[in-house]
């Protein structure tokens, strides 16, 4: 106890084969960072390097010698001797499906944009199983049973797709844009807020993200962080101002620029990206390698920024503001 | 943080004010670490905690005081720690010898036992930190309770390693930067004493102009000069003091009386109001180039991504503008100038070029030279064998109630504090409409609400000393009888420094906006 | 935690049934109950908030038992007594069938509709229902999958609120009336014995079944009883376990894994808690045998555990068991409270075993059969399957090394004591070692449980249930449950054992064989199975809980109007789910309606 600790990690390696090719990585490394090591590309959706894995989307998954299925690259730890390919007929195909299942039952549309990639890569071809089924009533999924059945006719695919849940001035839930990824469940509960105002509920294709009882969020234990909209990979999470610009077809990403900075509230220093559209903002974003916050805000850094935003005659809200920038640009 | 043992949080509602710093309590306490809460009111952060401590508002003194009774008599301290790298100790020892467990328990109101397994706890761990904020510092012995704390320290070794610190949160995101660049009245940037006539000499050069040699005036002081009639004009940067002063009604009856105002700030806050001249100021973290300083000591800069609005200028503008005014030629330096002028002046600083603060994504101080990493925690020089520079000293520090005390016509304790959702006085935060804000209310305990017959919404008459509001109430498990609590962050709705009183500490300035005494009273019906 | 609960307050009743349940009075709860100290001082018992966790799954369904479903109120006072995240809480709630979060009449029929029912009466009573004809009073009926009484259909699990759940076979299942408690005593003796088999000499696992009286410890002991703890005492530990490895007894729920591998790594963790699982969950349709041990001879699964924990150095078991099977439920309890009263079981039990059993209720999952979403289900979170590894000899319940096997492999445990592994090993073949028990339902005259010597042929298996009923003949056999896959009469000679169905591109799975008959619509049948596996994927896999729907709509079409290449589409998504799958449920969801299609059965 005399002196300063020094948290020293023995660093054992084990060696791994890849797609022909070895490799040392550190004891404890996961294929996928194996991979990552070596610049072989492995597609991930519910991977996330500040969350726990979940390894529930299996569109990572790599073929290792001697296992009978194939194995999630995310969380599967690199032993020493495994002989892995990434790019197999077996890998490609599980890949394929996966993205099929995902494309067919839930709208992509808005998906980080290395999934329409990978669709290609993999020819992937959500079409084949026919039009997706009608989109459900608002609060029809959120009441089903488990184990009650819903009988299929097979002349459409059955989907997630359902009313925009808009209970909030800050954020909305689109879940049929939701392909059940896990992250904003972690980043709500143990991996980084520590709040759990949001759970898996239900079972099997039914299964979606919940409050307790399926109340509106400010009725719950939601502190309105926002690190849910923060993890998203489908934006199925999106902040109001983005989701009420798209709906009037003012969304613009070529107009808008990214601004890194230093939050306005309290001296932890937290580091903002702030998405601004026509001098306004419309997001606020982390940089998930900030060592201060891992990507996540509280409240006031994702949201309080509107104090430099209600500039104009607007009474209402900054949205409002926003909009109001956006359309005097752009008079569609 | 995240790899302490044991971590205390000590008038700090880190959940509510400092969340994503709380983010790596939850990460250490994940990983096994035991957290302490000591607070008056069992909040969010307390929930969390193994052991919550419900002191007495303004009993800190007492409850290090006993603590540290406990761990000398139990043999607790860390001797070697003690002997080689502190001084005073003998006589602090002997000051914290009256303070038994029990003189504890009377005057805290914390049961022995807690104060027990607290002190044990800490001094036992390998590696704990001591994290305090304005539960601490908004006190009339502000300084003797960050010294009581720091005793704690001191006596366990608990800082300057990896793991073991005092962890004060900053409650402003530039607030330690401000302190670094010198806006504190006996320092020029990077904490160089005003009163050395060599360091300033350094500056005066390189300024072209003479420095008064003579520290300057803290807030509270300058109130007393306005008071007094030695100050006339005022010049006022970013701050609202028409609102967030304590007894708020002398402050702006002193600023009424002023000669001349000037305010520059981004608001037409209460403060700009009364000004005589307002200067419309960009806001600095969006719409300015810069740096700002975290409580880590972790310098990192803003950049602009808005065009301010109007007339608005950013602080550095309108400063030279006025210079020009006055007959200084500056220009109009970049940013980056007048910090690589302060990197010249400041060591400190010396290392922190802008293309390493955006490399490094921020460096924390000292950083010396551009080969420094900068420091992840301070004084582990009194670690080294023998210890390099000055030891570090026990104070004695002796417990004094608040200044505002208890009696029959306020017979309530009123303290303050802040929302997950909002700050300070509310001129950023209250433009977001955030689904979580209930505004500003009168928080009581159940059992006083019981026995007041005051239901949640109705509106009460808070008395002081010094004045009195009307809000509604707002019934809050977090606290016991006897204890109410305001946020600060309405005071359109809820003037709490109408209440608060402006007794102040000596050595830092800071009021005891924590520690007010009041009745609660059913407000008499407006009769229409 | 600072967790956040709506206002919502229980009725008296349901505080009263959640104290029951978890044993923790309400002056513990994390909720702020206000006490002087408490004022002044807390313990968020944060550890032991995490203790608790682990009681989400009783108290729920001790709420749904006793009041008949779980209101707001109910579940936000187990959410504050336990704190847990209401959030959670509810993601949990939601997951079980049988537990209900609308308000629900006292009584809750589940209708068996699945393979063997529907084909003997079941769809007849579900219309009855459907039309009004059948109501009994104060209820609400759904149907059911697989209740694992295929040996006397049509079946009926009845959820009573407040009273002891009940299960109706059956003609008395469209008696509403008819409803005999008797059954359901602890005493009472089912007639006809349970068992075709009953009292011929052969029969191990079975000989005490029907034999002796399930109710009574001193009828189990007067039958040996006992005695196989007592040598395995003797023996030691490390014995136990070498024995237990020269029997070679394989895992009877399906994946016939080595026994002895599981008992090895965890009696030799250097990690001193473990834990013993005894999977009674056993919900693979058309699988009833683990039922049967547990209703008629529930003392040798209590000693067998007992062995087991003793062996591995586990100090504590738990047993879990499907929601559906009340009697066997109800006559391990007694049995437990006998053998601890007996100084048989516990902390303190005379044998000097440090060992106790706790049972836990499933309530309406499937998947909860699958082991680590079993450990899951007990640890009170969703009964979602883990990744492996880290498998459950490493860190299984609660993170620790863990052995499971379900009820038959246990049993077989006794003998291996008493007689030595050796012995047991001469019985069956040499990869397929000891008696197994295979039940037969569906297309035969005797329905019931056999039990055999590895090694006697599918033909064999039938004969003994009497072949097919008068002017039937047989058109396939699914072998294995649902999980499992069709069998064509070529394969009757094949001997059942792992190695030869292993040959054959079969599994022996659960020990399910279910003859079909020529009149057989199998289209009906393969649309059941895959509606089962839709419903009960937990759904956390993106290939599972999509690709169970994409192969039930793709059987809808090759029934009705096929698109060209969907039979080839099928073969597709299977691969996908076998490949990429998190669990076994993925895994085999897709080979009895590929063996069909295969075998030209559709």
């Amino acid at each position: 106890m005399d002196q300063p600790d020094t948290a020293k990690v023995a660093t054992e390696m084990v060696q791994v084969t890849i797609d022909g090719a070895s490799v040392a990585v550190q004891k404890g490394a996961t294929l996928l960072e194996a991979c990552q090591q070596m610049g072989t590309e492995i597609p991930t959706l519910c991977y996330l390097e500040t969350l726990t894995p979940v390894n529930v989307c299996r569109v990572c998954v790599v073929e290792v010698e001697r296992n009978r299925t194939l194995v999630p690259a995310c969380s599967r730890m690199a032993e020493d001797g495994m002989v892995v390919s990434t790019d197999s007929e077996r890998v490609r195909h599980s890949r394929k499906m996966v993205l099929e299942f995902l494309g067919s039952s839930v709208d992509l549309s808005l998906a980080e944009d290395e999934v329409g990639d990978w669709m290609e890569r993999y020819g992937a071809d959500p079409a084949r199983y026919g039009p997706v089924s009608a989109p459900a009533a608002a609060g029809e999924r959120d009441a089903r049973k488990p184990g009650h059945h819903h009988h299929v006719n097979g002349e459409t695919a059955e989907g997630v797709h359902q009313p925009t849940k808009v209970d909030n001035t800050l954020y909305i839930r689109d879940y049929s844009r939701c392909i059940l990824c896990y992250k904003c469940v972690e980043a709500c509960g143990i991996d980084a807020q520590g709040t759990y105002a949001i759970a898996v509920a239900g079972r099997g294709f039914d299964a979606r993200i919940s409050t307790e009882m399926d109340l509106p969020l400010g009725d719950g234990a939601c502190v309105f962080c926002g690190n849910c909209i923060g993890v998203c990979p489908t934006g199925a999470l999106m902040f109001r101002s983005e989701w009420e610009l798209r709906r009037a077809d003012l969304w613009d990403p070529q107009a808008q620029s990214v601004t890194r900075t230093v939050c306005s509230y309290c001296g932890v220093g937290c580091n903002l990206e702030l998405h601004t559209q026509d001098n306004r903002i419309v997001k606020v974003t982390s940089p998930q390698d900030h060592e201060v916050t891992s990507g996540h805000l509280c409240i006031k850094g994702r949201f309080g920024y509107d104090y430099v935003q209600n500039l104009g005659d607007v009474e209402q809200n900054s949205i409002d503001e926003v909009l109001q920038a956006a359309r005097r640009r752009s008079p569609k | 943080m995240d790899d302490a043992e044991v971590v205390i949080l000590w008038g700090s509602n880190a959940r509510a004010a400092h969340p994503i710093f709380f983010h790596r309590v939850i990460r250490a306490v994940r990983r096994g670490a035991q957290l302490f809460c000591v607070d008056p009111r069992r909040s969010e952060s307390a929930e969390w905690a193994d052991l919550w401590l419900g002191i007495d508002v303004g009993s800190d003194i007492a409850l290090s005081n006993a603590m540290a009774r406990e761990i000398l008599s139990e043999g607790l301290e860390n001797r070697r720690f003690i002997e080689r790298s502190t001084l005073n100790f003998d006589e602090y020892a002997r000051s914290v010898e009256k303070w038994t467990l029990e003189r504890g328990e009377r005057v805290t109101g914390v049961p022995a036992h807690a104060i027990r397994t607290l002190a044990h706890t800490y001094a036992r761990a390998d590696r704990a930190q001591l994290c305090w904020t304005l539960g601490i510092t908004e006190h009339h012995n502000a300084t003797d309770n960050v010294l009581a704390l720091i005793n704690l320290a001191l006596l366990c070794g608990h800082v300057g390693r990896y793991g073991s610190g005092l962890v004060p949160l900053r409650g402003q995101n530039n607030v330690q930067g401000g302190g670094d660049m010198g806006a504190i009245p006996n320092k020029l940037p990077g904490f160089q004493d005003v009163e050395n006539d060599e360091l300033r000499a350094k500056f005066e050069k390189v300024w072209g102009a003479s420095i008064p040699p003579r520290k300057g005036r803290h807030l509270t002081l300058m109130f007393e000069a306005m008071e007094e009639g030695h100050l006339r004009g005022l010049y006022v940067i970013g701050e609202n003091p028409a609102d967030s002063e304590a007894d708020v009604q002398r402050a702006r009856h002193l600023m009424e009386g002023l000669d001349f105002m000037v305010v520059q700030d981004i608001f037409l806050t209460r403060t700009a109001q009364m000004a005589d001249v307002v200067l419309p100021a960009a806001a600095d973290w969006c719409e300015a180039e810069g740096t700002v300083t975290s409580s880590e000591r972790r310098v990192q800069r803003v950049r602009p991504a808005l065009r301010p609005p109007g007339e608005a200028r950013t602080d550095s503008s309108i400063i030279s503008h006025l210079a020009a005014a006055l007959g200084h030629g500056w220009g109009q330096p970049t940013a980056e100038e007048v910090w690589n002028e302060l990197r010249s002046l400041s060591p400190m600083h010396g290392g922190m070029s802008y293309r390493r603060l955006e490399e490094n994504g921020g460096l924390q101080w000292p950083c010396l030279d551009e080969d420094d990493p900068g420091e992840l925690f301070l004084h582990s020089r009194l670690w080294a064998n023998p210890p390099v520079g000055p030891l570090a000293p026990f104070h004695v520090v002796e417990w004094a109630p608040p200044v505002d005390s208890l009696t029959a016509d306020y017979p309530i304790r009123l303290t303050t504090g802040r929302h997950l959702d909002s700050y300070n006085t509310g001129v950023q935060s209250g433009s977001t409409a955030s689904p979580l804000r209930f505004g500003g209310t009168l928080d009581i305990s159940p059992e006083d609400s019981a026995e007041w017959e005051i239901a949640e919404g109705e509106e009460v008459r808070v008395t002081s000393r010094r004045g009195s509001i009307t809000v509604p109430a707002r019934v809050d498990h977090s606290l016991r009888p006897g204890l109410v609590f305001m946020s600060v962050h309405f005071p359109e709705q809820a003037d709490i420094n109408k209440l608060t009183i402006e007794a102040w500490d000596p050595k830092s300035g800071t009021a005891e906006f924590k520690a007010t005494a009041v009745r609660v009273e059913k407000a008499p019906a407006l009769v229409g | 935690m600072d967790l956040r609960f709506t206002d919502a307050q229980p009725t008296a009743e349901e505080r009263r049934v959640v104290e029951r349940a978890t044993g923790i009075p309400d002056s513990e709860s994390h909720d702020r109950v206000r006490t002087d100290s408490n004022l002044r001082i807390f313990r968020t018992g944060r550890r032991s908030v995490v203790n608790r966790r682990h009681l989400l799954l009783p108290a729920l369904e001790t709420v749904q038992s006793e009041i008949g479903w779980v209101s707001e109120g109910a579940l936000m006072h187990i959410c504050r007594v336990l704190s847990v995240p209401p959030a959670e809480a509810w993601g949990v709630a939601t997951f079980y069938s049988l537990i209900s979060v609308d308000p629900s009449p006292p009584q809750v029929w589940h209708i068996c509709d699945d393979i063997v029912c529907r084909r003997q009466g079941a769809l007849d009573l579900i219309d009855r229902f459907e039309s009004g004809e059948l109501q009994p009073p104060d209820s609400r009926w759904a149907p059911s999958p697989c209740l694992g009484q295929c040996d006397r259909t049509p079946a009926a699990y009845i959820q009573r609120a407040g009273k002891d759940d009940m299960v109706v076979v059956g003609p008395d299942t469209a008696r509403l009336n008819g409803l005999s408690p008797d059954r359901h005593s602890p005493n009472g003796r089912p007639q006809p014995p349970p068992i075709p088999q009953f009292g011929q000499p052969h029969l191990r696992l079975l000989r005490r079944v029907g034999a002796v009286d399930p109710g009574s410890i001193d009828s189990y002991l007067a039958a040996g009883g006992y005695q196989a703890l007592e040598a395995a005492v003797r023996m030691g530990r490390a014995r136990v376990v070498a024995e237990v490895k020269a029997s070679g007894l394989r895992g009877r729920g399906g994946a016939a894994f080595p026994a002895w591998i599981k008992w090895e790594t965890v009696a030799n963790s250097p990690e001193p808690v473990r834990y013993l699982i005894c999977n009674a969950d056993e919900s693979e349709p058309g699988t009833f045998k683990d039922r049967v041990l547990m209703e008629d001879d529930p003392f040798s699964v209590v000693e067998a555990m007992t062995i087991t924990g003793f062996a591995i150095g586990a100090r504590r078991g738990y047993l879990y068991i499907r929601g559906e099977y009340p009697l066997a439920t109800k006559r391990l309890s007694r049995a437990l409270q006998e053998a601890r009263r007996q100084g048989l079981l516990g902390e303190d039990a005379d044998t000097g075993v440090d060992f106790d059993i706790e049972i836990r209720r499933g309530q309406g999952a499937y998947i909860c059969g699958e082991e680590t979403a079993l450990m899951n289900s007990i640890e009170g979170l969703r009964g979602e399957p883990r990744n492996k590894p880290p498998f459950p000899t490493v860190s299984g319940l609660f993170g620790k090394p863990t052995v499971i096997n379900n009820v038959e492999t246990l049993c077989n445990v006794l003998d291996i004591v008493t007689e030595g592994g050796d012995a047991f090993a001469q019985l069956g073949t040499a990869q397929s070692t000891g008696p197994k028990l295979f039940c037969l339902s569906g297309a035969v005259k005797r329905p019931g449980v056999y039990e055999v010597e590895f090694g006697a042929t599918l033909g064999e298996l039938i004969d003994l249930a009497g072949g097919l009923p008068d002017g039937l003949h047989l058109r396939a056999v699914l072998l294995g449950g649902a999980a499992g896959s069709f069998v064509l009469p070529d394969l009757l000679s094949m001997p059942l054992t792992f190695e030869a169905a292993s040959e054959a591109g079969v599994s022996l799975g659960s020990g399910v064989i279910m003859p079909f008959d020529q009149h057989t619509d199998f289209g009906d049948i393969l649309t059941r199975i895959a509606e089962f596996f839709r419903d009960e994927t937990c759904g956390q896999c993106v290939p599972c809980r999509v690709g169970t729907v994409r192969l039930e709509e793709a059987l809808a079409r090759l029934r009705r109007q096929p698109r060209p290449g969907d039979k080839d589409l099928i073969a597709e998504i299977d691969l996908a789910m076998r490949d990429a799958s998190i669990c076994g449920l993925g895994h085999t969801a897709a080979i009895a309606l590929r063996s069909a299609l295969d075998l030209g059965l559709l």
